[in-house]
């Protein structure tokens, strides 16, 4: 119902929203705004900003006797190395599927928690994997392996 | 100055003399409970007893109608609790610590081993009980209007009390907690599978965000001990008794348990053995009444077919109380809470397992991750909550397989859901799936198309047919839920049973050979 200003208004025709009910409507929603965006402020705190993980980047030598086609596991690390006569290079042992630690076999790896199984070279033989086996960033420094585990490169590379 | 010409010091002595007595008074704000109205009063005057009505109907008490399902939840959670407590003064959560501190609780500490062997069966008696309370509320429809909201507040219960046994589920820091947490961890991550697929992860990485939340850092570790055990002592608890508090409360707002419509007949021959109600008038009337939703009003007419919670209900619930106990401790004694080797991050438990009631779970990941662990379970999860909002239907309320259909298409229901279960996954078990068929497949068809999506379609198409046959969307909800729950089962005892190292299928356990 629409009244024209100059009419007097009684509390049977009160005006759409009085004065002192939008200030208050206002105020609320003011107040849910902030504590909103509070919440958003709290929830970056779970979010880590740096990750208490030893660190991605380690060294280590090949022994000499390693023969082609058998894995290499760095102590303490889900690497596997491989030398064979094109280089050296390092394949990610953790499953891309739940991220269980493959095993390598006579097929490539398989991991033992819901059956992925990869081949040599890290591509998917069988089971629910997504995506291959990672292959791992390697650098020589003279007889030492430099591989971090955080930098992929593309399947085949070679060093 | 004494009254009655006592000497003050005399009085000052009988006061002394009194105390026992008059702090048993002053604890009941209405006079001990003695007779059926100071009972009444006493209910509804604690803080704790009021969320009971204060008279209960016939229809509620007969075993037939709950079972004592929810009761039975509630006080393997009270177990839980208190055994939890006791279990805090020696746990530890710090990797290698914990373990340790786990096998100072089994082998050392007084009655340990004991509590926590008590702590793990009451946590499994609490997730069957759950599930079966869950399934008596369905198959009752007891979840319709008034009663929706409710229905709703248990969905939520459900899913904490999944929430705190998953969490519970690393905290000794064994191979068994580690690989499972791992594994867990990772199906948080698998809506990467998509973003993969779509080529969008660099912008939207949901999965790694839930993970790193869930983890703290980006593998299982310190921060995620701390934060599962955060989740398990402190914050899924809060959550789970705020919750149970209104779960119950409602019950009574809500005008108690559903009931059919002729429950009033059904008990009339029982009822004849009550004292009526009204014969001993209320001198505060105003003190019993309560605004409850119902169709009459009682005005004028007792609440009959109903006799005092207390004793009657009161005398159930502690019957329930005891029945729980004594199986938890019974099992407690026969069986061993399990304890592997410390966690070691390098080499999986081989097969690595999670808690039972997740191994359906883990048996559909094994085709995809993310429709296994996310994508079915989200769509069984909202289905669940949103029952009540879709069966608008009023036959069959408070009756056992009530509505259209009934215990006959129920019956049907569980050839189906077993057969189609027990169907698909032999079929992926012995023919294989798309990829040993198709190894260059891209990985959307096996997202989309897998045993579990393919399952999850063959019920789905089973129920519709039933909403068209009876015309009901009641009849929909009693074919999906049968075939739900039956499937369930077979992913479950598959997954526990049937699976062995390298997650291959064995006939039995003996099987499985040295590893």
């Amino acid at each position: 119902m629409t009244t024209h200003p100059s009419e007097k208004k009684s509390r049977f025709d009160p005006e759409p929203m009085p004065r002192r009910d939008f200030l208050g409507l206002a105020a609320l929603g003011s107040m849910i705004a902030a504590f909103t965006l509070s919440i958003f402020g709290m929830l970056k705190l779970p979010k880590a900003a740096v990750s208490a993980s030893p660190a991605k980047k380690f060294n280590v030598a090949l022994p000499d006797t390693l023969p082609e086609g058998e894995a290499f596991v760095p102590p303490g690390r889900n690497v596997a190395v491989f030398r064979d006569g094109e280089g050296v290079f390092a394949i990610s042992t953790v499953c891309t599927h739940l991220g269980c630690i493959v095993k390598t076999s006579s097929a490539g790896f398989d991991c033992p928690c819901h059956g992925s199984g990869f081949q040599k070279d890290g591509t998917v033989r069988k089971g629910p994997a997504p995506k291959p086996l990672p292959w791992l960033k390697v650098s020589k420094n003279g007889g030492v392996l430099t591989i971090d585990e955080e930098a992929n490169v593309k399947t085949g590379t070679k060093v | 100055m004494a009254a009655d010409g006592y000497s003050a010091l005399h009085e000052f002595w009988l006061n002394l003399r009194a105390i026992p007595n008059h702090v048993y008074r002053a604890m009941f704000r209405g006079g001990p409970p003695k007779t059926d109205r100071t009972r009444s009063s006493f209910i509804f005057g604690n803080v704790f007893l009021h969320l009971h009505s204060v008279r209960t109907h016939l229809w509620s008490l007969r075993w037939s109608t709950t079972m004592g399902l929810g009761i039975m939840t509630t006080a393997a959670f009270l177990i839980t609790l208190i055994t939890g407590i006791l279990l805090m003064f020696y746990y530890k959560p710090y990797p290698d610590v914990a373990y340790q501190s786990i096998k100072d609780i089994h082998f050392i500490v007084p009655t340990g081993r004991f509590m926590r062997n008590i702590h793990r069966w009451a946590a499994n008696v609490m997730v069957i009980a759950v599930i079966l309370h869950m399934a008596r509320a369905f198959y009752t429809a007891s979840y319709r209007k008034p009663r929706e909201f409710n229905w709703f507040i248990g969905w939520g219960l459900l899913v904490t009390t999944l929430g705190l046994s998953f969490t519970g589920y690393l905290l000794p820091w064994d191979q068994l907690a580690y690989w499972a947490i791992t594994i867990g961890a990772n199906i948080a991550q698998s809506p990467r599978e998509i973003t993969d697929a779509l080529g969008i992860t660099a912008w939207a990485d949901i999965g790694g965000l839930q993970r790193e939340i869930l983890l703290g850092s980006d593998k299982v570790g310190e921060e995620a001990l701390i934060r599962f055990y955060l989740l398990h002592v402190m914050i899924l608890p809060l959550a789970l008794v705020m919750l149970m508090a209104v779960h119950f409360w409602r019950i009574r707002k809500d005008g108690g348990l559903a009931k059919p419509a002729n429950a009033d007949e059904l008990v009339a021959e029982e009822a004849k053995e009550f004292y009526p109600v009204f014969t001993d008038v209320p001198t505060k009337t105003y003190h019993l009444a309560a605004v409850v939703k119902g169709k009459t009003a009682a005005v004028g007419s007792g609440p009959e077919h109903t006799v005092p919670s207390m004793p009657h209900l009161f005398y159930a619930e502690l019957g329930v109380l005891m029945l729980t106990t004594l199986i938890c401790v019974v099992l407690a004694f026969v069986s061993d809470a399990p304890l592997k080797e410390l966690a070691n991050p390098l080499v999986p438990e081989n097969p690595a397992k999670a808690p039972w009631y997740f191994l359906g779970l883990q048996e559909i990941v094994s085709f995809s991750a993310f429709m296994g662990g996310i994508g079915i379970p989200m769509l069984c999860v909202i289905g669940l909550g949103l029952i009540p909002f879709l069966d608008r239907e009023k036959e069959g309320t408070g009756e056992w397989f009530g509505g259209p259909g009934g215990w006959k298409l129920v019956k049907w229901s569980v050839v189906v859901g077993f057969a189609a279960s027990i169907g698909v996954e032999a079929f992926a078990i012995y023919f294989g799936w798309l990829r040993e068929w198709f190894p260059d497949i891209p990985q959307l068809f096996i997202t989309f198309i897998n045993p579990g999506t393919v399952l999850t379609a063959i019920y789905a198409a089973y129920s519709i047919w039933a909403v068209r046959k009876y015309n009901s969307t009641r009849a929909g909800a009693l074919a999906l839920f049968t075939c739900f729950l039956c499937g369930f089962i077979v992913l479950t005892v598959i997954g526990t049973y049937f699976r062995g190292p390298n997650w291959d299928f064995f006939w039995s356990p003996s099987d499985w050979g040295g590893h």
